[in-house]
């Protein structure tokens, strides 16, 4: 293996691309922590440079080890870790250069605002000056300018995690690594810290590895999500195909709202394949990740795209109304369709759109590829 | 918008202040009868008994009240007077109604704590006293020439007065002259000063090895997951559950020129029979048992403040690019600062008034001030010199205190 360079500040030095121009790389790396059961298994994951990565999925699913192993404060137990071409499996994390924000912030308490921001130059043995400069210009960059004098704990919520931001941010990595920075804040500000890091991931160009459980976070801010769940990545794609074209049942149920119908599978051609549903129905529905004829699969369809009072097409379906909620912008129906009592569809409140009642028998429809047949959970 | 000049008012116009404390004074009545009894308590055992004996380092009426007399002459002539026949008269008075009254031993007791030597002047001279007849001076001088010596004068006027710090100089090895200037007392004769000395430097390294000893345990307690520490805190706890007394005497049995660890050293031909090492009955034994014994006071405190700093501190200064000794010196070691406060604070006064354990394996060279302390409690009978060692440390303590207040701040000190 060829030796890492360094540099001044015994960093090792970043090559823009590798061979393959993969900025980060998993390369079929494992991690068990008690030799029995794995935590990550077999993970393969490539990103280029200046890519927001988000990680997601629920708790235990390995994605915070990810990112954990990627810092260097955990070892993979199998497989190489690469980042910039080199592998890093083995090199101390003070030595990675790699900027991390992490859940509860991490501010250093007994330090001023000015003290923490300060420290990551300190231990690269920068000059004051320069230390002072740096410190001055990533605080004006999260609009916390005058907060330079105050402790961490005479910090707000959000205030500290922008400070946190920053400190990650001040030593100017290509990586940084956020283990769910916004966990702690109410919502309101989370969305709004949520645009803020999009923003500031856009205007300096650096590369993003976000933890999360959170899905919208995850669909508002990155280029390509990466579902975990069980120690695999289920699906790693951008929001809009990882929303609307799910790759099977895990990802369509985690991501979003979804409907499912389950039933065994009569035809399949063309990519299409007509499913017999419990009651006897049948209903077509596009051929992703499903078996043959004779097999289980599951339908899942988005709220949002069911149509209702669509009669005379295919996929067209008899509804009972079981509950309405309204909700101001839409009114969230339960129905009843097919044996399946917990069907939704979301219709907007709109003037002259059609109010139903509760009780009322209605028909509704979808596209036959707005219904995805996927594998039985 | 609250006007200084116009106090706000409840709705029916009383004054807002006197309203919330009528409202309030049911609940303080309540806090404070909780209280009462560990305050009587306190008070009763505690506050009273160490306010009298602080009295006793200054106050001590064993010859004023009984030598009227003289008391009363030294009163009426300032000092430096060369003591007349009125003098020796009232001084043969005092001694015939102290020998009538058996308080002599008391009044030659006292004299004898500024001047040793002299209480059997007093007791001898009583027992002629009622057979003396004028002129005073010269029967007095007969029966013992030291009636005349001026030193003997000085230390009966100094006693002359209930008050006095007599004490507190000779605690400090100072005694005063003929002329009643404070001068240090014969090399052969200071004690205290060495002794106060030794136990400082004493319970500083036994600070100093229990924080040594107890920083690194307290840390992996803290950070092993709960059913190891568990464990761990049991043996640390085990010293707690046992007597002193077994602890103590248990390291007799180790440490001793015949002991346990003497033994194996000779077992091993690292040492031979004869060069058996001393680890007892000196300061080794006393430090040695005392850092054990002291331990847990260390290891608590330290353990409490440790126990709550997230990882993540360490974990992020180790990505903000610091080595890992630069992260423990940084980051963690200046958040336990609170539990090494507590800790040394507690264990260093534990050990500046420790007695029983350098009194066990102290041997002569091992001992704290408290063992003088309690000799003069117990044997000697001199309560107000003990009182004064005791003030003396007691002070020491508190300007100790005083200083971790100033450089730390007692805000940061955190005991459990």
């Amino acid at each position: 293996m060829q030796k890492v360079p360094e540099n001044e500040y015994g960093e090792f030095v970043l090559s823009a691309a590798s061979s393959d121009g993969a900025f980060v790389e998993f390369d079929r790396v494992q991690k068990s922590y008690d030799g029995v059961t794995l935590v990550v298994k077999d993970l393969n994951l490539a990103m280029p440079k200046g890519e927001f990565l988000t990680m997601l999925g629920p708790s235990g699913s390995g994605k915070t080890t990810c990112l954990m192993m990627l810092a260097g404060f955990e070892t993979a137990t199998h497989g190489e870790i690469r980042l910039g071409g080199k592998e890093i499996n083995n090199i101390p994390p003070h030595k990675r250069g790699i900027g991390m924000v992490f859940q509860n912030y991490a501010l250093f308490p007994h330090m001023t605002v000015n003290e923490n921001l300060a420290f990551p130059l300190e231990v690269r043995g920068i000059g004051k000056a320069e230390r002072e400069a740096k410190v001055r210009k990533v605080l004006d960059m999260v609009q916390m300018g005058e907060f330079g004098n105050r402790r961490p704990a005479q910090l707000s919520g959000g205030q500290q995690q922008r400070i946190a931001l920053a400190r990650a941010l001040v030593f100017d990595p290509e990586l940084v690594l956020m283990d769910e920075p916004l966990g702690a804040l109410d919502k309101q500000l989370r969305e709004h810290m949520q645009y803020e890091i999009k923003h500031l991931h856009e205007r300096l160009g650096i590369t993003v590895v976000y933890v999360t459980h959170d899905q919208s976070e995850a669909l508002t801010m990155s280029d390509r999500v990466a579902v975990f769940n069980d120690g695999v990545i289920q699906q790693l794609a951008p929001p809009e195909d990882l929303y609307e074209r799910p790759e099977n049942s895990f990802v369509a149920q985690f991501i979003g709202e979804n409907n499912k119908l389950t039933g065994i599978i009569e035809e399949r051609s063309d990519g299409i394949v007509k499913v017999r549903l419990a009651d006897g129905a049948t209903c077509l529905a596009l051929a992703v990740n499903c078996g043959g004829v004779g097999e289980e699969t599951l339908i899942s369809i988005r709220p949002e795209r069911v149509q209702i009072g669509r009669e005379g097409q295919a996929n067209s379906h008899e509804a009972r109304v079981e509950e309405l909620i309204y909700l101001g912008d839409h009114i969230r129906c339960r129905l009843s369709v097919h044996g399946t009592d917990d069907f939704i569809v979301k219709v907007p409140n709109s003037a002259g759109h059609k109010h139903l009642v509760v009780g009322e028998t209605t028909t509704i429809g979808w596209e036959t590829e707005d219904a995805r047949a996927l594998n039985p959970l | 918008m609250s006007d200084a000049t116009a106090p706000l008012t409840t709705v029916d116009g009383k004054p807002l202040k006197a309203a919330l404390a009528a409202a309030e004074r049911r609940a303080r009545w309540r806090a404070f009868l909780l209280v009462v009894p560990l305050l009587a308590f306190v008070l009763i055992t505690f506050i009273a008994p160490i306010g009298q004996l602080l009295k006793r380092s200054v106050y001590n009426p064993a010859f004023s009240d009984n030598m009227p007399n003289i008391v009363a002459w030294f009163a009426e002539n300032p000092a430096g007077t060369e003591p007349d026949e009125e003098a020796f008269a009232a001084l043969v008075a005092d001694l015939r109604q102290a020998r009538e009254n058996k308080t002599i031993g008391i009044v030659g007791t006292r004299i004898n704590y500024d001047l040793p030597g002299s209480r059997s002047l007093f007791t001898k001279t009583a027992r002629k006293a009622r057979k003396l007849e004028p002129p005073y001076r010269e029967a007095l001088l007969k029966i013992d020439e030291d009636w005349g010596d001026p030193m003997l004068w000085q230390v009966m006027r100094g006693a002359s007065s209930a008050y006095t710090i007599n004490f507190y100089l000779a605690a400090l090895d100072l005694t005063r002259d003929a002329e009643g200037k404070i001068v240090p007392v014969d090399e052969n004769r200071r004690v205290y000063v060495t002794l106060f000395k030794r136990t400082l430097v004493l319970s500083v390294v036994i600070t100093a090895l229990t924080l040594v000893l107890g920083f690194p345990i307290a840390h992996l307690l803290a950070t092993l997951p709960l059913r190891y520490s568990n464990l761990l805190m049991i043996f640390v706890l085990l010293p707690f559950w046992t007597s002193l007394l077994v602890r103590t005497t248990s390291w007799i049995v180790l440490l001793q020129s015949q002991g346990v660890i003497n033994d194996l050293l000779v077992a091993l031909g690292i040492i031979d029979d004869d060069g058996r090492i001393q680890m007892i009955y000196n300061q080794i034994g006393t430090v040695v048992a005392m850092t054990h014994i002291l331990l847990p006071f260390m290891v608590l405190p330290l353990y409490s403040v440790m126990r709550p700093i997230d990882p993540s501190y360490v974990r992020a200064a180790r990505s903000l690019g610091a080595t890992s000794w630069t992260a423990f010196r940084r980051i963690y070691l200046p958040q336990t600062i609170p539990g090494i406060g507590a800790g040394a604070l507690l264990v260093f006064i534990l050990a500046v008034g420790y007695y029983i354990t350098p009194a066990l394996v102290g041997g002569s060279t091992g001992q704290l001030i408290s063992n003088l302390i309690a000799f003069h409690m117990q044997k000697s009978l001199n309560w107000s010199l003990a009182a004064a060692l005791a003030a003396l440390l007691l002070g020491g303590v508190l300007i100790l205190y005083w200083l971790y207040d100033k450089l730390v701040g007692i805000d940061n000190l955190k005991l459990g």
